[in-house]
């Protein structure tokens, strides 16, 4: 091979290591909590503030769990405990949207209250339960995530190709996407063929006819709060296993999720995926810094001396708004034409 | 019974302000007079914002999560406006930073502009993003060379040196300008949007605000901001001040000898100083109150304000009878959010720096909020009695917290970790508690303390 071309291979093994992966990862990590939005509004008629703060909570839970496990010694070599911890802290974090959906939500749900109440209540326990997290775990970042980091590591990966640029796969990265799949298929199984799912999807389209048919719509709502759980609870350990657990990043992901379900059409399931995964790319291409790329492609004489970024890094939630801020002027309906746009 | 029941609900209003004054008197007898004024003052401001917010919920049911983002827009504008400017990083970099900030404006007018005019689309974004090129490398050229000038005391391009005053107004316009913007896009779509808007918005100002040391000095503070009130060591050495504290304290000091009485009555000038200037404060930041509530009163019995709680009460009827809602909201969220930078810009006067860390969503956005809601929405006084409430149960509530720590860890044996734990991390627990009183009103008591009188028409 010529060396312009082992050139051009090696710019894209980098812009894989560190731009593809970490925002497929990312992309993922984003569509499951976007799903939990997606599915407390289609469900719920709100907009769900405290999503992020949850998924602190549902980490929290994995983290706690975790710990015990591993002093305990109840691990398995190369797995990360944390996903053993999973269904134990899963059942705590059912525990906890179903009690809250008792003492806050039930109410407004039966006064009929208008969607703008439902906003107000999810931010009132968006504070509590970031407190909650924050008395418990404090608010400082830490790194939960034990046994193999790496499925095969840069090193590996030169030795094996010869390349100057190695691509490295996290075992988060992996965990990541493929649980994001088996979950992401789960769901759209269980909405499309099993008869809650499509009671569930008849709620949502039309609650009065659903009634009528005879659905029951507190067992619609309980089923609603444990995928909720389910989705949310793993889109925050998947997140914590990549970047670390702090509380406040948690809560700032608000943003990018809210971007991601509004670009995708709010309350389209499909749509929230597609919105996830493009803030997701957006955030990282632009974000990345781009001199070591340009300097395989381009001749000698042209290379950059500036780190060749569109964006700081600490702008990086100003993409997600900004993202959404053209939505709302070009297509205020979301890509995957959402259900309404004007309040009832 | 029916009677005391009846006179209550008249008198509401007057009687809880009664108890609220006697508690902040109370606590001024058995602390101190100076903890008392700080706690009303920051209750004033505090009030000034939630009468902002109180008029974009209560009025027009627009929800804003942005506050903070509002408040900061006026923190900003008081270094701007009041701070003198940094003539060296002006030469160093400041026609460079114009010239940048120039071209990134003229590239968004072009891009806005070329679409319109229904230019090809790809040709637009081309032009947009080779524009946005060239802006980022003169910014950031501009931006490292007035970083650079004296970075441990300076390093920003400073303020215009004008009078203090002027920066409130300058506050209340770009927050109504931010608000102006977001309002353009969100209103008119679902209600949402516009929460999730302001929510956005207001975390993007505070991250511009601390990465951009050019402007108002980033994570490294601005401190030493001139004041509208004078200062402490220039009142301890006024006559007339001196002979009113010895006026006051004329029986206590009449039992002193000459040179006793000296440094009885300068120590007694340390404190009054201290009081004096917060006083004047309160008198300052009352007035700007007053004026507000008055001002908004007044509009609320006009002809605008019947309007504008027709559009709340009845949206659809409102439309029907012709009323422009978009218009009539984005107005109110305008004026709402320009009180709010008002307010903000007060506070970084009262507190005399300007630091972009003491930013919290929770301390500003939803604090603000629970007084809001606590004092009854839709009534301007209800919010001025939540704002006293809240931030007396906001400041008390953290000595509080750790008083019951230290009670308990009587009966707890010494060295337990799990109590330094504890001490450690009680003061999330605010959160949790500012929370649960906000969910608990909306729950039980929807209308709030003061409830709106005319919420029907």
């Amino acid at each position: 091979m010529t060396s312009e071309s082992i050139d051009i291979i090696n710019a894209f093994a980098l812009l894989t290591n560190f731009v593809i992966l970490p925002a497929l990862s990312y992309g993922s990590q984003l569509a499951l909590g976007a799903l939990a939005v997606t599915l407390v509004y289609s469900i719920l008629r709100f907009s769900n503030f405290a999503q992020g703060d949850s998924m602190a909570f549902g980490t929290m839970l994995v983290i706690l769990i975790s710990s015990y496990m591993i002093s305990r010694g109840w691990t398995i070599t190369g797995v990360p405990t944390a996903l053993l911890a999973i269904p134990m802290a899963l059942i705590g974090m059912s525990i906890y949207l179903l009690t809250m959906d008792r003492l806050v939500y039930r109410h407004y749900r039966r006064i009929k209250a208008k969607s703008i109440v439902g906003i107000s209540a999810s931010i009132g326990v968006m504070f509590v339960t970031g407190g909650i997290v924050r008395f418990i775990l404090g608010a400082s970042a830490q790194r939960f995530g034990d046994g193999e980091r790496f499925i095969f590591s840069v090193r590996e990966f030169k030795a094996y190709t010869g390349l100057e640029q190695g691509i490295a796969l996290k075992t988060s990265q992996f965990l990541t996407v493929t649980i994001a799949l088996l979950l992401v298929s789960f769901l759209f199984y269980f909405l499309q063929k099993t008869k809650t799912g499509k009671a569930m999807r008849a709620y949502s389209d039309n609650k009065e006819l659903a009634l009528l048919s005879g659905i029951d719509p507190d067992k619609v709502v309980q089923i609603t709060w444990l995928l909720v759980a389910l989705f949310t609870t793993i889109a925050g350990t998947l997140y914590g296993l990549d970047k670390g657990f702090a509380p406040q990043q948690y809560h700032l992901l608000l943003l990018p999720i809210f971007a991601s379900v509004i670009v995708g059409g709010i309350g389209s399931p499909i749509g929230a995926i597609a919105g996830a995964f493009l803030v997701a790319f957006s955030e990282i291409f632009l974000t990345y810094a781009y001199k070591k790329f340009l300097i395989y492609l381009l001749p000698l004489s042209m290379h950059p001396t500036s780190l060749v970024q569109l964006i700081g890094t600490e702008y990086k939630y100003a993409i997600s708004f900004v993202i959404l801020v053209i939505v709302l002027l070009i297509k205020p309906t979301g890509l995957f034409k959402g259900k309404v746009i004007v309040d009832e | 019974m029916n009677n005391l029941n009846t006179f209550w609900q008249a008198n509401k209003a007057i009687a809880c302000f009664t108890i609220m004054g006697l508690i902040l008197l109370f606590v001024g007898l058995n602390q101190s007079w100076a903890l008392v004024l700080g706690i009303i003052n920051l209750s004033l401001i505090s009030a000034i914002m939630a009468l902002g917010v109180n008029i974009q919920w209560g009025y027009a049911g627009l929800f804003n999560v942005g506050i903070m983002g509002f408040a900061a827009l006026g923190g900003v504008s008081v270094v701007l406006i009041a701070q003198q400017p940094v003539t060296e990083a002006i030469d160093a970099g400041g026609m460079k930073m114009l010239f940048a900030l120039i071209l990134g404006a003229a590239t968004i007018a072009a891009g806005v502009l070329l679409n319109r005019r229904g230019v090809n689309k790809w040709l637009v974004s081309a032009i947009v993003v080779i524009g946005y090129l060239f802006t980022r490398y003169y910014f950031s050229e501009a931006a490292d060379l007035i970083e650079k000038v004296d970075p441990a005391i300076t390093g920003y391009l400073g303020g215009f040196g004008l009078p203090i005053a002027f920066s409130w107004v300058v506050g209340g316009i770009a927050a109504a300008g931010a608000a102006w913007w977001i309002g353009k896009i969100t209103l008119g779509l679902r209600t949402d949007y516009l929460a999730i808007a302001t929510l956005g918005i207001s975390e993007i100002i505070l991250y511009v605000i601390k990465n951009e040391d050019w402007f108002v000095r980033g994570l490294k503070n601005v401190y030493g901001l001139p004041r509208p009130v004078p200062y402490e060591v220039d009142m301890q050495k006024s006559e007339w001040l001196q002979n009113i504290v010895a006026w006051i304290h004329r029986s206590d000091l009449e039992l002193l000898s000459q040179s006793e009485q000296v440094t009885q009555l300068s120590e007694l000038m340390r404190s009054a100083s201290v009081v004096f200037v917060k006083l004047s404060y309160s008198g300052l930041i009352l007035l700007i109150l007053v004026a507000f509530i008055l001002l908004s009163n007044l509009a609320l019995n006009s002809p605008w304000g019947r309007k504008v709680r027709a559009i709340r009460d009845n949206e659809v009827a409102a439309s029907a009878m012709g009323k422009n809602i978009k218009r009539q909201h984005l107005q109110i969220f305008v004026l709402g959010s320009a009180i709010v930078g008002v307010a903000g810009a007060l506070l970084v006067t009262y507190d005399g720096i300007f630091i972009p860390t003491a930013y919290q969503p929770l301390r500003f956005t939803f604090l603000i909020w629970v007084m809001v809601i606590l004092g009854g929405s839709g009534n301007n006084l209800g919010s001025v009695l939540g704002a006293f409430i809240i931030w007396f149960i906001w400041i008390q509530s953290g000595p509080m917290g750790l008083w019951v720590v230290e009670m308990l860890g009587n009966y707890i044996q010494e060295g337990n970790t799990s109590l330094e734990f504890i001490e450690d991390r009680v003061h999330y627990l605010r959160l949790v508690f500012m929370g649960t009183i906000l969910l608990l009103i909306m729950r039980f008591s929807p209308g709030g303390i003061l409830p709106e009188k005319n919420k029907e028409l």
